[in-house]
């Protein structure tokens, strides 16, 4: 896993790819500094692009990697290897070399306008961390994708059909309960909603750490109440880190079962 | 000299039934050459002795001892794949290091590097490379280490005239050594020049398995392309 690992990390990182998305990052973020100078402006007006953005690139990304590498993987299921060594570590070696780039392409700026001597820096790190987690949860997705689809024209579109889904109708359907029905307590269905999506929990998650009420939405203060704001934040991390862990289980347990 | 058997293999591919019940004895070392149309399942065959492909049902082993749930007896195996793509941004060296950091042993690199003439590209990054040198760098992985069996799927395709007699060099060089090298071809003069047993493979079944003289006896035929173009017929 670790050679894997090295070597895809290693491959990746001086690709086309992982240059435009740290310089995508890094022009965003000089651009939004440019309009104001204001640390925490910055960091909510970060705060969708990240949420939106990182899991789109990664599942995309995480697919077309995929598909493109299929065989040299060929090559190195005939070494000596374990099958799951194989896909963790080209796993690992995707959402390691994304995160980095959006690290780096973020950082890089905040560091240069002073974000060490503001008050905003604990804000600034769930914003990363929180990124890095969607990066880490969407490879896999796509990983798992793409293993169950032999055809890359239907493993792509089932991958941006799942962010369609998960980053824009996920939200409409869940506000269409809401309103439906208004009459019933919804808190304990909102709450649940919003753990089987990655996406809504990283929302809450940094919205809860930032304390913006103005933010805060429905399911904010649902688990606000429920959780106090230390615990809601406990709550949404852990269970970002279990959407990492459980896809990584389905990746091994695909892999091996699957013809190459 | 190691035993390789294959019994009762079956393999599809939803309703794609590729192999029906394939039984082989890898009896004896040397040259065996799978012969057969496209998509008659010859690299399917190959993959599932190095278990990429899971058989439905049926059993290969090696040495007596099964491979299936195995991964340890692929460092016994050396295989050159159908297709050769590698990672683009690697630099030849680095893919050399990574396969053999990979198998924890040093491959004797040397003169394959001289014989495919890749010495003023090991420090070229692989997406620029010509196709016809990446098959020697194909080549190049799959020869490096002394094993005892060899899966080779097409190994001349795309090669230019002096690499094919370099290979062939090397190819008589591993069967006087005793290794069983098991290749894929579509070209019958290198089967005619290099191969001791064919493998008819004909509709997922074995439609001949021999001695190539037995072959042309079979059919009573002059050359080893009319016996072939006889058992199409048959
Ligand atoms: N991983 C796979 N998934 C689905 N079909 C496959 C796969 N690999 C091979 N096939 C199908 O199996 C058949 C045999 O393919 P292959 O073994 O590559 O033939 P050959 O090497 O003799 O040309 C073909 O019809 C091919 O499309
Ligand atoms: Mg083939």
């Amino acid at each position: 896993m670790d050679k894997i690992f090295r070597y895809s990390f290693y491959d990746l990182i001086r690709g086309r790819w992982s240059i435009s998305y740290f310089l995508f990052y890094l022009i965003i973020t000089i651009v939004l500094f440019s309009f104001s100078n204001d640390v925490s402006m910055v960091v909510i007006s970060l705060l969708n692009i990240i949420i939106v953005l990182v899991p789109l690139v990664a599942i995309v990304f995480g697919i077309i990697y995929f598909y493109n590498s299929k065989e040299f993987t060929e090559l190195l299921l005939a070494q000596p290897i374990k099958r799951s060594r194989i896909f963790v570590g080209q796993f690992l070696g995707i959402a390691t070399s994304l995160s980095l780039a959006m690290l780096l392409g973020i950082g890089l700026p905040f560091i240069f306008y002073g974000i060490f001597i503001s008050s905003e820096i604990s804000n600034f790190i769930v914003i990363l961390l929180t990124g890095t987690c969607l990066n880490f949860i969407f490879v896999a997705l796509a990983f798992i994708i793409a293993l169950k689809n032999n055809n890359k024209i239907k493993g792509f579109g089932f991958a941006t059909l799942l962010w369609l889904f998960l980053a824009v109708i996920y939200d409409g359907i869940f506000l269409l309960l809401l309103i439906l029905f208004n009459a019933y307590p919804l808190e304990r269905l909102a709450l649940g909603l919003t753990l089987l999506n990655p996406i809504d929990l990283s929302r809450i998650l940094i919205i809860l750490k930032l304390d913006v009420s103005a933010l805060m939405g429905y399911t904010g203060a649902v688990f606000n109440s429920f959780f106090g704001n230390i615990g809601g934040i406990f709550l949404a991390a852990l269970s970002l880190i279990i959407w990492i862990t459980i896809p990584l289980f389905f990746i091994i347990n695909i892999s091996n079962k699957r013809d190459f | 000299m190691s035993k390789l058997v294959i019994r009762e293999l079956h393999k599809a591919f939803s309703k794609n039934q590729v192999l029906k019940g394939i039984d082989l004895d890898f009896s004896s070392n040397g040259i065996w050459t799978i012969l057969g149309p496209n998509a008659s399942g010859k690299t399917t065959l190959i993959k599932a002795i190095l278990g990429m492909v899971i058989p439905d049902s049926g059993n290969i082993s090696i040495n007596g001892e099964t491979i299936t749930n195995n991964w340890k007896y692929k460092d016994k195996i050396s295989y050159l794949p159908q297709i050769a793509h590698f990672p683009d941004n690697l630099t030849v060296n680095e893919l050399l290091k990574m396969i053999q950091e990979l198998r924890n042993r040093t491959g004797s690199l040397e003169s394959l590097i001289k014989e495919f003439d890749l010495k003023p590209f090991l420090n070229t990054k692989i997406d620029t490379l010509s196709g016809g040198t990446k098959q020697k760098l194909n080549l190049s992985i799959a020869l490096m280490y002394k094993n005892p069996i060899y899966l080779l799927d097409e190994p001349t395709v795309g090669l230019d005239p002096i690499a094919v007699i370099n290979l062939k060099k090397i190819l008589r060089k591993l069967k006087r050594e005793g290794k069983l090298i098991i290749i894929t071809t579509h070209i019958i003069p290198l089967v005619e020049e290099l191969t001791d047993k064919i493998i008819f493979l004909l509709e997922g079944k074995i439609k001949f398995c021999g001695l190539k003289a037995q072959l042309q006896q079979n059919y009573s035929s002059k050359s080893l392309e009319e016996s072939i173009a006889a058992l199409l017929q048959d």
